[in-house]
């Protein structure tokens, strides 16, 4: 008698597809964690194996947490794909609240069926954003729904943060006086996308500015002094216009800006007009806001025009005093008017 | 508003379609309506189709007209019946 | 992007600004009103009210494609798509359009499939909502949104099993697309394939602007000097249209193109006219509109459709020979026809006031609906339903206006009282303060 060395045919990740098995818990589970997600994501928290990471908290610090859902149509884009997005969207939130991210957890919701090369690459796409960010994703989970029960891959991602005492950076603490800056050029993100639907197809050399922010975050915090930085936002989903309202809402202030000073791509300008779309409603996935204190207002923009990330800042605006809480717009014609919530979802028009 | 843009006609398709180029952005259209759309010039495009052509003489000539405003303006003294 | 940019150039703008300030003579009002969506959408956009003279009104018209489709003809779109199963194919822009909440009870020729109780509490439930063509996609209609008549004609031929309808709305502008498309399934022998026309035409909506009984109960507050005649619209069918009615209703016309500047250049021309004593049709617009228009697009629209008798828009009513449909040779192709549909008008809201403001007699601050119940993301009327509305305008873009700008002054002072020095006007009822957006006074915003 022989005695036979189990074998496992490894994964066919050029023809094979996700199937019911993949998501039962069973062997068929364990094969797609350690031939795909353990080997992509590699870290020391993850190797151990166990259903939940430890993580060490400093003394002196408080912990943030943040929470995005993913869904994309299309899944790869120009300059991105759902992969890097989902570690981008959650290092960014966790880094607007003014804390260094430190941890990323990713769950995969797969529809059966979804071909096994395409997850290798929004996997890979992934564990090469989080470590480039420096951001690990130490714990995870897969489930599998039947054929047209998903939209491919939905992918959830969860990011903990760690705040220094003291630090208090919110939507609710912006002051009537302060400057209102932008990281960069607006509605790439959404442009790009939109330039991938079937039913639009235009040809651009716009690709989603999908960036991880908080290197730019640190760079920004360290150069003016604690509390002088009110406010951090990304502006994605309803664009700028729907970020800079909630703010207003929240702090109980209106703002000014001013069109002429928003940084816009002209091929972005040319696709909003095509689309009858406004690229203040787009989104945008690597670009922040900042609402600082006026006398640091020339040092903020400085600091971020200096990072690779912040190189088109700009300076579009003012915080004032108004009890309706209007975001409100200088226009590059010299008139005026509201810069209102995005109201329903943006699409495109014929007239 | 029926939403429509001026665009280049880059490169003429088969069955009456046409490359078009607008700031940059590059999308295929019908010109089944603007037949005699030549390569360079530029069509006004709405829901898809090139629905007429557009003459550069005469938006010269309308920027023109402009100018010469600006022109007249700025001998002319202080404008009267101004809103205050 | 060229020959757009040179046309939003803002130091122009206050060039002709200030000449239109210094051409309207000072004694008399003027009242213009801009037929076409597209130029509300760019004063109000670009604020171009704001340099304008107080005593010079701009009044929006009924010209938004969106705005003016009756509720009952987004029903029998929607019905097509829930009741027949079709696939209705359709531009952007009509997916929020409220339609009538009725339709969201139980299927006429399914009506109460289980029976009993539960069927019953359903249909309570689902009665209190209108639907709109989005919430019927929810509700399982196959509702897709295409960019180009084009596109509808693909998808009938991807699904040669399904009935695919194109809901074909808009002016002229949109028209030749569609006729375009049913000639082309007609050469291809499609089978699954029909349009639901809903294509409307501006000449005769502009004259009965000023001809509808409902004027006359108005009297002279419909006083118009003049019309910004539309921009695309004229590619189309030329200026020689408006001919006739500016000979017959003594208003001048100017053609314009959809920039701001163009606007403004506009407004001088009508200012100059209403000078003169001239009613002319002229044209600003003249690098993409000529007298005849486009005659290739003129040609297919003529062999494919034509007049209807009558049409109703939303806000305007029945108004006669202002759409068109698909003609007898083309009937394998007319929805309507196809799938037997009868027009259902419905009502708007009581409360409404959209008739009025398309012709100019109210102003959306007027209305009773406006900005509480009616918003745009909740719109009620037809003003409010696509961001050409008048209302929807104002609401999005120059609603400041109505509100008192902010002060450090706490404001005590009885409104409208007497004795205690000028009072405080309030926007919603002074006829000369706080009005839309797009349309006037701008004397009052603090420079």
């Amino acid at each position: 008698m022989t005695t036979r060395t189990d074998y496992i045919r490894p994964l066919d990740f050029k023809q094979g597809r996700v199937d019911m098995n993949h998501g039962a818990g069973g062997r068929a589970s364990l094969q797609l964690i350690e031939e795909l997600f353990a080997r992509a994501f590699d870290n020391p928290a993850l190797r151990e194996g166990n259903d939940g990471a430890v993580l060490d908290v400093p003394p002196g610090h408080r912990l943030v947490m943040a929470t995005d859902g993913h869904v994309i149509s299309p899944l790869f884009f120009p300059g991105g794909d759902i992969g890097c997005l989902s570690v981008h969207g959650t290092v960014n939130d966790v880094a607007m609240m003014g804390a260094t991210p430190t941890a990323l957890s990713a769950s995969f919701i797969l529809e059966e069926g979804f071909p096994l090369a395409d997850l290798k690459r929004i996997v890979e796409s992934m564990a090469a954003a989080a470590r480039e960010a420096g951001v690990p994703i130490v714990t995870g989970d897969t489930k599998v729904v039947e054929q047209g029960h998903g939209d491919g891959v939905f992918i959830s991602t969860t990011g903990l943060g760690l705040l220094p005492a003291g630090r208090n950076i919110g939507g609710a603490n912006a002051r009537p006086g302060d400057v209102v800056l932008v990281s960069g050029t607006l509605g790439d993100h959404g442009v790009a996308v939109l330039s991938q639907r079937e039913s639009l197809a235009f040809d651009s050399e716009v690709v989603s500015d999908t960036a991880a922010l908080h290197t730019l975050v640190a760079a920004l915090l360290a150069a003016v002094p604690e509390g002088a930085v009110r406010t951090l936002r990304d502006p994605t989903r309803g664009g700028l216009a729907t970020t800079l309202n909630e703010i207003a809402r929240q702090s109980g202030v209106g703002m000014m800006l001013d069109e002429a000073l928003l940084p816009i791509q002209p091929q972005v300008d040319a696709a909003c007009e095509l689309l009858g779309l406004d690229v203040l409603y787009l989104a945008n996935e690597g670009k922040l806001i900042a609402i600082v204190a006026p006398e640091v207002a020339d040092t903020a923009l400085a600091t971020l025009r200096a990072h690779p990330l912040g190189a088109k800042a700009a300076r579009i605006g003012t915080v004032q005093e108004d009890p309706h809480h209007f975001v409100q717009m200088r226009t590059r014609f010299g008139g005026q008017r509201v810069v209102d919530w995005l109201s329903g979802e943006p699409l495109p028009r014929i007239c | 508003m029926c939403l429509a843009l001026p665009s280049r006609v880059v490169e003429r398709l088969p069955d009456d379609q046409a490359l078009v180029d607008l700031g940059g952005v590059r999308k295929t259209v019908s010109i089944a309506l603007t037949p005699e759309a030549q390569v360079g010039d530029y069509v006004i495009v709405h829901v898809g189709h090139a629905i007429g052509l557009l003459d550069p003489e005469e938006a010269e000539r309308t920027l023109a007209l402009f100018a010469e405003l600006e022109a007249s303006q700025a001998e002319a003294s202080q404008p009267t019946g101004a809103a205050t | 992007m060229k020959y757009v940019d040179e046309f939003r150039d803002g130091a122009l703008a206050q060039q002709i600004g200030a000449r239109i300030r210094a051409e309207a003579q000072p004694g008399r009002d003027y009242r213009f009103m801009e037929f076409c969506g597209g130029h509300t959408h760019a004063i109000a956009r670009y604020g171009v009210a704001e340099l304008l003279p107080p005593h010079l009104r701009m009044i929006h018209g009924p010209g938004c494609p969106v705005c003016v489709l009756p509720i009952g003809r987004i029903d029998q779109a929607i019905g097509l798509a829930l009741e027949r199963g079709a696939i209705v194919c359709t531009y952007g822009d009509t997916m929020r359009v409220p339609a009538s909440p009725w339709r969201a009870g139980p299927l006429p020729n399914a009506r109460d499939p289980l029976g009993g109780p539960d069927a019953q509490r359903q249909v309570r439930g689902l009665q209190d909502s209108g639907l709109s063509m989005m919430k019927a996609k929810a509700r399982g209609a196959d509702i897709r949104m295409v960019y180009s008549a084009a596109d509808a004609l693909k998808i009938a031929r991807q699904h040669p099993e399904r009935e695919v309808v194109f809901f074909a709305i808009g002016f002229e502008t949109t028209t030749p697309p569609t006729a375009l498309v049913v000639k082309q399934a007609a050469q291809e022998g499609l089978k699954n394939f029909s349009v639901l026309c809903c294509h409307v035409l501006t000449p005769g909506a502009i004259a009965h602007i000023l001809d509808a009984p409902e004027a006359q109960q108005w009297g002279d507050a419909v006083a118009l000097d003049g019309f910004v005649g539309p921009a695309h619209v004229s590619i189309v069918i030329g200026s020689a249209p408006y001919e006739a009615f500016a000979r017959d209703y003594r208003k001048p016309v100017v053609i314009a193109g959809f920039e701001p500047l163009d606007v403004m250049q506009a407004i001088l021309m009508l200012v100059r006219q209403v000078n003169e004593g001239r009613a002319e049709v002229e044209n600003e617009f003249t690098r993409a509109v000529s007298r005849e228009g486009n005659h290739a697009a003129q040609a297919v629209v003529a062999e494919v459709l034509e007049l209807r008798e009558s049409f109703e828009w939303r806000g305007l009513g029945e108004v006669a020979y202002s759409a068109l449909r698909l003609k007898p040779a083309y009937a394998a192709f007319d929805a309507e026809k196809r799938f037997g549909l009868n027009y259902r008008p419905v009502a708007d809201h009581k409360q409404c006031e959209c008739g009025a403001i398309l012709r100019g007699v109210k102003r959306p601050t007027d209305c009773k609906l406006f900005g509480t119940v009616c918003t745009p993301d909740n719109p009620m009327g037809s003003c409010m339903v696509s961001s050409e509305g008048a209302c929807a305008a104002h609401y999005a873009y120059g609603r400041f206006r109505d509100m008192a700008p902010p002060r450090s002054l706490p404001v005590a002072a009885p409104r409208g009282g007497s004795g205690s020095g000028p009072a405080e006007p309030d926007p919603r009822q002074s006829p000369e303060l706080g009005t839309c957006g797009a349309c006037s006074a701008p004397n009052q915003i603090p420079t």
